[in-house]
């Protein structure tokens, strides 16, 4: 209780403190998911019907590359470094992060790799068209003279995220309260650890491809130019040693916020609280040695294709394990269905459905069909937007009263759930469809069969993207004006070091660490 | 082993499949699905893609089968256990023996999954002992399929009009389905198709057929398909290669081995023909003629229609240098490419004729006035010979 926030912008821009740090990373990430929401509209819109009518092939490249990196990169991984900032040291009954000056750093850049990023819409040649992929010599010979922003703008957001991992495993191994063990430690605590020791890992790698990139595009090498000598595949190879690890990044925070949700309104504490940290671990270093099964029509031996055929098909098995206890923490619970149970029960029946079809996914003969096709656009769907942003936005449910002292309207939550939730599938389970009859991802335009199902895929996407914004004025409505509340256990099931500091949680928290039983 | 692993198959879907409209919508023959019937995987038309076929129907199966059962608990919690009818909550949280059983369980079912792929797998890289041999390059945003050995050899492009795409004719019943020559293959005959490309990342995907192969500038990759039903199966582009990915479509067209030789036989006088007609000396009005014709399909995707090109992406050809300037230089560009730019090489697109036909337009065009305005299909002949 020694001081209070600074006065004025120099709080923020000063920021030390991971309750405001945390803040800043919310709202980022939310506004870059309406960014990248609003380049989706574009994409469903142009989809809506057969024909070109709104924008070009080349633009609509563009959008569909912008979407993707930007939810990626801006929406979704920051939003979980944000819920890491503010939950974290009150999960393990920390003053702070271990780092508070480069917390800020690794927030601050963040802006200016996303405006890199973003002004290449409005320079010559366009913004980046060659999928969030970027596979070579796409994203390279035949690429617009602003890749090389694209890749500045990825080595300033991979700069930030490995930053970010280093304090958040910092403050794991260093500041828990005494008595606070590793397995005692709430599930989220566990798989953000695991997660940053995962962006550590892997964001070099992705800094490493678009560098070699840069060497290709301005100073003559041919690491991917086959004609030069290089390896259009080892471009791939490369991506996705970075691109599997990095969706399990996206992922596994989710498990966490879900394994905190679910025993909450269940009232009943976690099934298999070991077992769980222990798939978590499983599901982390499996991700390093499928990424092939992203590339079964590459044209590879026999013999590999089989063995990341067979290793992609394991991770069935600790994924499977979680979604088990779950649903065992529910059974013979006492449930409630506040807003955040409810997007956590979506986010459980829809991430399994996700995980149904990676495991078809990873088939490989059968891969052969889906592989590049609007199936593989569902599944991914499934798993980011449902897995990812429904956890997210459950999380911020859940906490809101925490963080501002006040309830946010629990009418209004669950109408923006039944919308999304509908609207979700709407959106994506045709999608299934399209790809499984034939029709590839990334097509600006499509034959008369596909007109259907594709209608109803835009009329889908237009209430999701419409609903977000109830979500915004929600949030929104509970700061400036939601119902005050002070009791320091906002739900009657909660449990956890956050919850016994008081409602709103001040600006500094536990000075002097907590004893822990 | 094979035959065994298909049986097991086909037995494990009958025995799964209960969901009858599903499974009705999937065994309709021929007709293409479309509308709300389009659901499923088409069953193809090669024993290869009615393997692939039922290795999905068999996992669907098993994961909707898995998924009925837990959400069935998962649902039945969510009634029978709410605090709202007084429903007092319990407190174990682990049991080792239920989750020993469910990591057990499930890798037993993974390993029944693992054996019909693994011998599709096979069978789907077994590409020996094939009766026949095609090249297929993927270019930006065309195929070119080469008959090895038969010195027949063309380009195969979309065929729908970009005023149909754009809203400005009706869209007909193959829209963006339709090439202008499509691959014709014998039935019955084991086709190896060899893969690469010219200039980014293809990949020619044909459902029916089971074949997706991606294309990859270096490299050549090899699948195969044995057709066992005449007809025409149509495909597309499945990886993202610039601006019109979605507009290089395929067409298979499988036939009769009578047939199919009797066309190899007439693309092959077509050929010696077409040398024949490269001696020729063409007037200005026929020049231009063909070359519009040749420009529409080979250079407006890019430089547009009206020769205006696209801003920082694609230079304009009305008025430019290339166009007014030496006609060594304008052929050269055509003929080799640009390298380092998404300016192809069309001395290995087109045909003698045709090349000289679209640099003749591009010199006389939209108002363009050069010095050496006509271009005959012997001097193309002479660069590329004394290369």
């Amino acid at each position: 209780m020694a001081h209070g926030p600074a006065k004025g912008i120099g709080r923020w821009l000063r920021a030390t403190n991971h309750k405001d740090i945390g803040t800043m990373y919310l709202w980022f990430s939310f506004a870059m998911f309406l960014l990248g929401g609003f380049f989706a509209m574009v994409v469903r819109a142009e989809l809506f019907e057969p024909g070109m009518q709104i924008v070009k092939p080349e633009f609509f490249n563009q959008m569909t590359t912008m979407h993707g990196l930007i939810m990626v990169f801006g929406a979704i991984m920051p939003v979980f470094v944000g819920l890491a900032n503010w939950m974290i040291p009150m999960m393990i009954g920390a003053p702070d992060m271990a780092l508070p000056r480069m917390n800020n750093l690794s927030f601050w850049i963040l802006p200016f790799g996303f405006a890199l990023l973003a002004s290449t819409l409005f320079m010559e040649g366009g913004a980046p068209n060659f999928g969030w992929t970027f596979y070579a010599p796409l994203s390279t010979t035949y690429a617009p003279p602003t890749v090389n922003f694209f890749i500045f703008g990825v080595h300033i957001i991979g700069a930030s995220s490995i930053m970010g991992s280093i304090n958040i495993i910092a403050t794991i191994l260093n500041l828990r309260a005494p008595g606070m063990t590793l397995m005692k430690m709430p599930l989220f605590v566990w798989t953000w650890l695991i997660t940053a020791f995962l962006l550590i890992a892997v964001m070099p790698v992705l800094a490493g491809a678009v560098t070699m990139m840069l060497m290709d595009i301005n100073f003559g090498t041919s690491f991917f130019n086959a004609a030069g000598g290089g390896d259009p595949v080892l471009f791939q190879h490369v991506f996705w040693f970075f691109g599997h690890p990095e969706v399990y990044i996206i992922i596994i925070p989710a498990f966490g916020v879900i394994s905190a949700i679910i025993p909450t309104f269940s009232r009943k504490p976690l099934f298999g609280y070991s077992s769980m940290v222990y798939a978590t671990a499983a599901i982390a270093f499996l991700s390093f040695i499928v990424w092939a099964h992203h590339m079964f029509t590459v044209g590879m031996p026999l013999a590999g294709e089989l063995y990341f055929m067979y290793a992609t098909m394991l991770i069935a098995v600790p994924t499977g394990v979680k979604v088990f206890n779950w649903i065992t923490t529910m059974f013979r619970g006492a449930i409630t269905y506040e807003t955040p149970m409810l997007f956590a029960i979506a986010f459980v029946i829809l991430f399994t459905i996700g995980g149904f079809t990676g495991l078809m996914l990873a088939i490989a003969p059968a891969d052969i069909q889906y592989h590049d096709s609007y199936f593989v656009v569902a599944h991914f769907h499934y798993v980011m937007v449902a897995g990812a942003l429904f956890s997210s936005t459950a999380a911020v449910y859940y906490w809101i009263p925490k963080w501002t002292g006040r309830m946010y309207n629990e009418t209004m939550g669950k109408v923006h759930f039944w919308v999304s939730f509908v609207a979700f599938n709407v959106t994506f389970f045709p999608q299934h469809f399209l790809g499984l009859a034939g029709m590839p991802r990334r097509y600006a335009d499509y034959s008369l069969q596909f007109a259907d199902w594709n209608m109803v895929s835009s009329i889908g996407a237009f209430a999701y993207g419409a609903s977000q914004l109830l979500f915004l004025y929600n949030v929104i409505a509970t700061i400036v004006a939601g119902r005050k509340i002070s009791d320091p256990k906002v739900w009657e099931g909660a449990e956890g070091l956050e919850w016994t500091v008081p409602t709103p949680a001040p600006y500094h928290t536990f000075s002097t660490p907590p004893a822990i039983k | 082993m094979v035959s065994t692993a298909k049986q097991l198959v086909r037995g494990g879907i009958g025995a799964l499949a209960l969901l009858p409209w599903i499974h009705a919508a999937a065994a309709e023959p021929a007709a293409q699905p479309s509308g709300w019937n389009l659901l499923n995987m088409p069953q193809g038309v090669t024993s290869v893609s009615q393997n692939v076929y039922d290795i999905h129907m068999i996992v669907t199966w098993i994961c909707v089968w898995i998924g009925v059962a837990v959400f069935g608990v998962m649902f039945y919690s969510m009634f029978a256990h709410r605090k709202s009818r007084g429903h007092q909550p319990a407190n174990f949280h682990e049991s080792t023996k239920v989750e020993l059983a469910w990591t057990i369980v499930p890798a037993l079912i993974l390993i029944v999954m693992a054996f019909p792929a693994t011998t599709t797998l096979k069978e789907l890289y077994d590409t020996s002992e094939a009766d026949l041999d095609i090249k297929i390059t993927g270019y930006q945003w065309k195929w070119k399929y080469d008959y090895l050995g038969k010195d027949v050899s063309f380009i195969s492009e979309l065929a729908t009009s970009q005023a149909s795409i754009y809203g400005n004719a009706p869209k007909t019943e193959f829209y963006l389905e339709e090439v202008t020559e499509p691959l014709v293959i014998p039935v019955g005959k084991k086709v190896r198709l060899l893969m690469t490309a010219a200039d980014v990342i293809h990949s020619w995907w044909v459902p029916a057929l089971a074949v997706k192969r991606d294309a990859i500038p270096g490299f050549v990759n090899e699948t195969w398909a044995r057709v066992d039903k005449p007809g025409i199966y149509r495909g597309r582009c499945a990886e993202l290669c610039g601006k019109d990915h979605a507009f290089m479509p395929i067409v298979v067209n499988a036939v009769p081995e009578a047939e199919f030789n009797a066309w190899l036989a007439k693309k092959q006088s077509e050929t010696t023909a077409m040398r024949a007609l490269t001696e020729k000396t063409f007037t200005q009005d026929e020049l231009m003629a063909k070359g519009e014709a040749v420009y529409g399909r080979s250079c407006a995707s890019c430089h547009g229609a009206a020769g205006e090109g696209i801003a920082g992406v694609f230079p304009a050809l009305k008025g430019s240098k290339i166009a007014l300037g030496p006609v060594a230089d304008h052929l050269n560009i055509v003929v080799n490419g640009k390298s380092g730019t998404a300016m192809q090489a069309f001395g290995a697109q087109l045909s003698e004729v045709d090349l000289a036909a679209v640099i003749t337009y591009e010199r006389n065009a939209w108002g363009n006035k050069s010095e050496d305005n006509i271009v005959q299909p012997v001097d193309v002949f002479k660069l590329k010979k004394g290369q």
